[in-house]
């Protein structure tokens, strides 16, 4: 049981390799981008795994009920702001892609890099 | 007016933040360039204001929404944080200043107002990370300043600059993201974000593994953002391909920014608190900072492209910041501190004179420039004086932190005076990299190069106003040595 | 403990969804297996109490980020090519990391853990002052607008740069996008598609309704200005999918939108002024009106319509730009 409290920590660094992985060995640039967005989202998981708390509640308080225990809403709002950052990066990266595509007429890195080399 | 100075260090930010949308709006691009450069003037003159309270030894704290640390997020302005708002907040107006000239060929008119106020996006979000005084709210920043700098190297003239910039992006996000994640098993272990309040409650939990894997990350994190060798790979070409107006804003400031916020995490939350950190530090950081040096330097020295030589050439000086660090000693420290000042200095004027020279020439390889000097005399001299500068040569400010870098490996003794060899090495190795150029403009002209035909006077103003800086801070370093004096005390302060 | 045995069986779906994400060599189908690891995740920040950021992510990674990788799809190639090399190095420095990160995790508090030293310190002080000070039910709420404020006008001007950053690349800068052209067969929409037509014409304003309720119920349940953002522009992103990119731009057009997104910027920016010209720091609420709780009210009332503002008009910008590039080909 106390190990398994831990499950959430090991999914988190599995996901985010899996994002680092995707952005490694793939060439093509939108693949990249989608394993970018799995690396953000797995950061989210390990800051939201911290806030709960046992018998806890969402952060939203009962008006008539003092003995309620709420989970920390800290990490919450962090990851509110990180999802906005995750959604803008992602904007911006596939308008260059799509610039990119358009320039080079295609999206592998390793034909663009092909094209730039002549 | 005093209770306006109180809200200094919130309007550093602030001011850039709040023009933004209005240049935004603004479609005309000659009032968005001037709304531009005059809050970038204003940025200039706060942060005057505020390294002046700081030379004097003040360390201003303000709690936005007034609430208090670590509960509300704090802004800290110290000696430190003051000389890096000067090179930032200095480095948008004269960059700014030759930006009118030098982007006309470059972006196309009706694009500029975007442009612009992703400048000043740039500007606030590097200025948020140095006045920062909690580890979320810089991440926050950081992501402002990397989003508008994406933006600004893809207004790059050239189709490469598209693939430069995407890996920038791709990079910079994994290194935001490793820092991140360091932040959360800080907040993890200690409860809090606030760095100051980090430095007191890390104390308890320091040998836990979570926290040592946290340095681990931010440092690499950081390090992947300040292109700190090998983890530079993004640095070249995103220098290369940006427009020459950018390449001179980013290259004297956006590295050394992330390098800031490496420097106060490892000295403030990690030194002191952690057995053994020092030598992890030094062990870590040294042989890195001398690959850089040595490498960074030959592979400037065999680049055909100017632009990109010159970003090598600032590979090696990350090195040469990060060696002085290394040593964890007060004169290195403030040696690496006053590197940083000084380096945004001889880079920035080089840069400039690119710029200066691209108006007049299509040449971007160094074996073009022929015949460069009597087309262009007093943008290739400003060259040679800023090269100078670079190299190390005394009385140019390029010497001043390399000095103390050196006589603080000499407190080494014998190991110290090894550790100088590839310092000594690398500077040998700019002189000639420099030369390639000096040599190539100075040779005999090809063809219609020996017509005069010199840069526009304001850009030719503004790149001889920033080499006679270089000239001045190199015989006067008393502003950024005090300030790296009193940074380098703060961040030793066990 | 039957939730952690929901939460881990999910979990672990939630890794096969991410391998089946990287091994599928078809970029739609990825695109569709990302949403899904998008709401899978969404579920367990449910579980873990988290219902803004489980509404959010929600909203966002299986909204919006669809719909932009969909479009981006749509001006690209939907195929990968084999990939060559390189995996080994992939392979080993992120089984090296990930390594790494499970050792630290053995001196981590386990999950729910009430001796944590994340419940214990900063945390306690904002469930207990949120009452006194701002009188708010949503402890979120009062973080994200009121005592972390700051980072939530960072949060604006990260969502404002990246739409003046994909303006910058995609639209053509005179800021009327596609309005001229004319409509090709794609800005028509779906408007021979029957069934499309009628359900989403009776979704949209329930969707845009919903993201008004959001916007302004934030203080009491999960929501606020970036849900309702996100929420009102898939309504009009929708309307815009049925009924062509003319109709929706003729509700609100690329110069609205512009304005939108200044206005939301300002608005923010300005309320953080007041606090300086009241006479106290920049962003405190509690000087705006003569009774401090009334003053933080309503600036977090103001600010997270700022928060709205801009979100909706970035966000429909991008979609338009998106869109207007499409046409051109």
């Amino acid at each position: 049981m106390e190990l398994l409290g831990l499950y959430n920590y090991w999914v988190f660094p599995v996901l985010l390799m899996t994002g680092l992985y995707a952005i490694m060995s793939r060439a093509n640039l939108i693949k990249k981008l989608i394993g970018l967005s799995m690396f953000q989202a797995a950061v989210f998981l390990l800051y939201i795994t911290m806030d709960k708390i046992e018998g806890g509640t969402a952060p939203i308080l009962q008006a008539g009920n003092p003995e309620q225990l709420y989970s920390n809403p800290l990490p919450q709002v962090l990851i509110l702001t990180a999802i906005v950052v995750g959604i803008a990066t992602l904007a911006l990266g596939l308008a260059i892609v799509v610039r990119i595509s358009e320039t080079y007429g295609t999206i592998e890195e390793d034909e663009i890099q092909g094209q730039d080399a002549e | 007016m005093s209770s306006l100075a109180t809200h200094l260090p919130v309007l550093q930010v602030v001011v850039p933040l709040l023009t933004a949308p209005l240049v935004f709006m603004l479609r005309q691009h000659g009032l968005a360039w001037a709304a531009t450069t005059a809050a970038s003037l204003c940025a200039f003159a706060v942060a005057i204001e505020l390294s002046t309270a700081a030379r004097g030894g003040a360390t201003l704290v303000y709690e936005v929404g007034a609430w208090p640390a670590p509960y509300g997020i704090e802004l800290v302005v110290d000696a430190f944080s003051a000389l890096l708002l000067l090179m930032v907040t200095g480095a948008s107006v004269f960059a700014l200043l030759i930006a009118r000239r030098s982007l006309e060929a470059e972006i196309p008119e009706q694009r500029l107002h975007l442009f612009y106020a992703a400048w000043l996006l740039a500007l606030a979000g590097l200025s948020g990370i140095v006045v920062a005084g909690d580890a979320f709210n810089i991440f926050v920043f950081m992501e402002i300043s990397a989003l508008a700098t994406y933006v600004l190297v893809a207004g790059g003239p050239r189709r490469q600059a598209l693939p430069a910039v995407f890996r920038y992006l791709v990079m910079g996000t994994i290194g935001a993201t490793f820092y991140l994640i360091g932040v959360g098993l800080i907040y993890m272990m200690t409860g809090t974000l606030n760095i100051a309040d980090m430095e007191m409650r890390i104390r308890d939990v320091s040998d836990l593994r979570p926290v040592l894997v946290a340095g681990g990350f931010i440092t690499v994190g950081l390090a992947l953002k300040a292109a700190v060798f090998p983890l530079h790979a993004w640095l070249p070409n995103a220098y290369t391909y940006a427009p020459n107006a950018v390449t001179v804003f980013i290259a004297a400031c956006s590295t050394k920014v992330s390098l800031y916020v490496l420097l106060r995490f490892d000295f403030v939350v990690f030194q002191g608190n952690q057995a053994g950190h020092v030598a992890q530090f030094a062990m870590f950081m040294l042989p890195l900072a001398i690959f850089a040096i040595v490498i960074a330097s030959i592979l400037a020295l065999r680049e055909a492209n100017l632009k990109r030589m010159l970003a090598y050439s600032s590979v090696a000086q990350i090195g040469y910041i990060l060696f002085g660090a290394g040593l964890v000693s007060a004169t290195g420290l403030t040696g690496g501190i006053a590197h940083m000042f000084n380096h945004a200095l001889a880079k920035g004027a080089l840069f400039l004179a690119v710029a200066c020279l691209a108006t007049s020439l299509s040449a971007t390889a160094v074996s073009d420039l022929a015949g460069a000097a009597r087309r262009m005399p007093f943008t290739m001299a400003a060259f040679v004086i800023a090269g100078l500068s670079l190299i190390g040569i005394p009385g140019t400010a390029g010497f001043i932190g390399k000095w103390f870098i050196v006589v603080a490996a000499l407190e080494h003794g014998v190991a110290g005076a090894l550790l100088i060899l590839p310092v000594l090495a690398g500077s040998l190795i700019a002189v000639l990299y420099i030369w390639r150029v000096v040599e190539s403009a100075y040779s005999s002209p090809a063809g219609d190069m020996a017509t005069r035909q010199e840069a526009p006077l304001p850009m030719l103003a503004t790149l001889w106003f920033v080499v006679l800086l270089n000239v001045y801070f190199g015989l006067q370093p008393s502003l950024p040595l005090d300030l790296a004096r009193s940074a380098a005390a703060r961040l030793l302060l066990p | 403990m039957v939730v952690i045995v929901f939460e881990i069986f999910l979990l672990t779906l939630l890794v096969i969804t991410a391998v089946g994400i990287v091994r599928s060599r078809d970029l739609f189908s990825a695109v569709m297996l990302l949403g899904l690891f998008s709401l899978q995740i969404a579920v367990i920040f449910f579980i873990l109490d988290a219902a803004d950021v489980a509404l959010t992510e929600a909203a966002v990674g299986a909204g919006v980020s669809t719909v932009l990788l969909l479009g981006a799809l749509a001006l690209t190639s939907d195929r990968e090519a084999r990939p060559k090399g390189r995996r080994l190095l992939a392979l080993g420095v992120a089984s090296i990391t990930a390594l790494i990160l499970i050792y630290a995790s053995f001196d981590q508090p386990r999950l729910g853990d009430p001796q944590a030293p994340v419940h214990q310190h900063v945390a306690p002080w904002y469930l207990e002052q949120t009452p006194k000070q701002i009188d708010v039910p949503n402890v979120v709420t009062a973080i994200l607008a009121s005592f972390r404020g700051y980072d939530t006008l960072g949060e604006l001007f990260v969502i404002f740069t990246a739409g003046i950053g994909v303006l910058f690349l995609l639209a053509d800068g005179s800021g009327r996008g596609a309005r001229s052209q004319l409509p090709s067969a794609e800005a028509q929409g779906l408007r021979h598609h029957l069934i499309p037509r009628v359900v989403g014409a009776l979704l949209v304003p329930f969707i845009v309704l919903f993201g008004l309720y959001v916007q302004f119920h934030g203080d009491f349940g999960p929501g606020g200005g970036f849900q309702a953002g996100a929420l009102v522009s898939a309504g009009v992103i929708l309307y815009a999918l049925i009924e062509g990119e003319a109709s929706a731009l003729r509700v609100l057009s690329f110069r609205a939108l512009a304005g939108m997104i200044a206005a939301g910027a300002l608005l923010y920016t300005g309320v953080g002024l007041a606090g300086i010209l009241r006479g106290s720091q920049f962003l405190d609420y509690s000087v705006l009106l003569a009774d401090p709780i009334a003053g933080q009210h309503l600036g977090i009332i103001l600010i997270e319509l700022g928060v709205g503002l801009t979100v909706t008009g970035v966000l429909l910008t991008i979609f338009h730009a998106f869109a207007a590039r499409a046409q051109k080909r």
